[in-house]
């Protein structure tokens, strides 16, 4: 029916030029939509650098990610460390997050790692080694980032193995806002520490050793409010120390140790709104 | 094989990098081909016996339902391995595991490997299961029997071709060849900027996750603004002149067992399967007089849809598995 049709489309005749003023600007037209689609796809792509670029705020990437740039050149945006994250800490960012689409991040606010699954079980999941446990040697270590010892996991303290296989952390948690702090106020805390609607789940050893149970159904009474250190899952990584104020008064405070892993949990958990301490992503331990 | 199939092997690989398709030489064709050629030129009757199939040929979707079918059970399979958790397949299409084993879609693998420059075994194993079966299932067959922008590329078209027959759009094809030089600009910046940068705007990997983890959604802008372009200007944009997923499955298909099968004798040389056809160039051995033998193997851009084989009157296109008829 239609085998005239063939040669539409093929207006580029080696060398010779076109034949008739129609098929120039038939030539001319294909030429034009071709650069237009080039033009558009390329730019769309591209594009993808812009929030890369003009990042306010880096991402907490889930446990064992590589640094920020390999994360992002080794991930193969799969989700398939968000499938087997028990409490569904990790989601996947939007094309707002540029080459970063479809990468896994924690809010850690929203939902912290807890550890609930006991062995980093993303790591595990991770097809590309974006998330690992072993760092290939030719990449760097940021400073501060490896830890002085593999992290005791409260959990698992009386098990054989206690620890948990992370070399590095993911950042740092830090009290940014120390005047909101109920503790350092000398202030205690009473009911659900994110309020009745919130949605966020953690493990509770008291509660049950496998099922995290969300936080809205395990209400807190404190004297002095402690819970970011109640709630913290690494051995050692933080306690409410005596430090002494500016003006010199003595004071209460959550103080942050070497052990702290960034996972979150102590900015999860924090009642004040905005959280009183928070992670620092990729924030490497200083002393 | 024929020197004319030889010669075609080679230029159908050519023709999938983005050259057309060459017209075969009379020394080049078969002598049972040109045997059946030069009666079909002398056979008038032939037009009433076209008319007469023409008349009875029954519209088959047997092949585009049971490839639909294929493709939303295996996407859904993502689906509901996440939502009830029974990890059969788990992931998106970039990579998953299958009841544990390692799926890794070659261009995403592709991808990473060339920006992050570091392969562990596990990527390579999960690469490897795929290109093999790849290789066994056709190539591009994963473009129109998996990939979830191909079926809604396909809805597009429909309003695209309703809108050109009302005469409100026109068809404008782009140079094909625009396929491969995107190939080579996603990998050349894949290996610079050390970002998988195609990932970013990939529709399958969008839409993929979007299925599966409901995030993107503003992603999906991007996809939506695909369809659009492909229903208002030019007729499977994406597939067509764009997508290197596409190629790099094509290429995989080279070697192939599985693919279309052209028998001349029967062939009214209508052209049907050409109007339905993603990717038309494949077929030019339909064109009257250019078969080079009395059967040719489609080659390796052609996606394995069956559109050609549902759309065909006379039964001359068909699936075929090389050496399958010598085996059994």
């Amino acid at each position: 029916m239609s085998e005239e049709e063939e040669n539409v489309g093929s207006g580029k005749t080696a060398g010779k030029p076109p034949v008739s003023k129609e098929r120039a600007q038939q030539a001319r037209r294909r030429f034009l939509r071709t650069a237009l689609l080039t033009g558009g796809v390329l730019g769309a792509a591209l594009s993808g650098y812009l929030p890369i670029a003009y990042a306010q705020k880096k991402r907490l990437r889930p446990p064992g990610a590589l640094d920020e740039k390999d994360f992002l050149s080794s991930c193969i945006k799969c989700g398939q460390c968000v499938q087997v994250c028990p409490v569904f800490a990790i989601k996947l960012a939007d094309l707002s997050d540029g080459f970063g689409v479809g990468v896994p991040y924690i809010d850690a606010r929203e939902q912290a790692c807890d550890f609930s699954c006991d062995a980093v079980q993303c790591i595990l999941a991770c097809p590309t080694g974006s998330l690992t446990y072993i760092k290939p040697d030719f990449l760097p270590v940021r400073p501060g980032a490896r830890m002085a010892d593999k992290p005791i996991l409260l959990a698992k303290e009386n098990d054989p193995e206690p620890t948990l296989n992370l070399a590095e952390r993911i950042g740092v948690a830090r009290l940014t806002r120390p005047e909101s702090c109920l503790a350092i106020q000398g202030k205690g805390f009473k009911g659900q520490a994110r309020g009745p609607d919130y949605d966020g789940e953690l493990r509770y050893m008291s509660v049950d050793r496998w099922k995290p149970i969300k936080v809205a159904d395990h209400p807190y009474d404190v004297e002095l409010c402690d819970l970011c250190v109640q709630a913290c899952p690494i051995k050692n990584a933080i306690s409410i120390e005596t430090v002494f104020a500016p003006d010199g008064t003595q004071r209460k405070s959550p103080v942050v140790h070497e052990p702290c892993v960034g996972c979150g949990v102590c900015e999860m958990i924090c009642p004040t709104e905005p959280a009183s301490i928070e992670i620092i992503p990729g924030e490497g331990w200083r002393a | 094989m024929s020197a004319g199939l030889k010669r075609r092997f080679v230029d159908q690989i050519k023709v999938m990098f983005g050259s057309d398709p060459a017209k075969p030489t009379k020394e080049l064709i078969a002598p049972q081909a040109q045997v059946i050629h030069q009666y079909k030129k002398g056979n008038r009757d032939l037009i009433a016996e076209k008319l007469h199939a023409r008349a009875h040929a029954e519209h088959k979707n047997i092949w585009r339902n049971r490839r639909w079918a294929t493709l939303i059970f295996a996407n859904l399979l993502f689906v509901v391995s996440f939502y009830f958790d029974i990890q059969i397949l788990e992931g998106a299409l970039t990579a998953s595991r299958f009841i544990g084993f390692h799926l890794i879609d070659l261009n995403s693998a592709l991808q990473v490997m060339l920006a992050h420059k570091h392969i562990i075994t596990n990527l390579l194993i999960g690469t490897g299961t795929v290109l093999v079966l790849w290789i066994l299932l056709g190539g591009r067959s994963f473009c129109s029997w998996v990939c979830p922008y191909h079926l809604l590329a396909e809805w597009a078209e429909k309003i695209h071709l309703w809108l050109v027959q009302k005469k409100l759009v026109t068809d404008a094809p782009v140079d094909r060849r625009l396929r491969t030089v995107f190939w080579v600009i996603f990998a050349l910046l894949a290996v610079l900027t050390g970002y998988t940068v195609f990932e970013s705007i990939s529709p399958t990997g969008i839409l993929s996750r979007a299925m599966i983890y409901g995030s993107g959604l503003l992603a999906m802008l991007w996809v939506l603004a695909l369809l659009v372009f492909e229903v208002f200007f030019v007729r499977r944009a994406w597939c067509r002149y764009a997508c290197p997923i596409g190629l790099t499955y094509g290429v995989v298909g080279i070697i192939s067992p599985l693919r279309i099968k052209y028998t001349l004798d029967g062939c009214f040389h209508e052209g049907d399967c050409r109007k339905v056809c993603l990717v038309p160039h494949v077929l030019d051995t339909v064109i009257k007089g250019r078969a080079v033998d009395t059967e040719v193997p489609i080659g390796p851009d052609c996606t394995r849809c069956g559109l050609c084989v549902d759309t065909c009157p006379t039964g001359s296109l068909k699936f075929d598995v090389k050496g399958l008829a010598k085996l059994v």
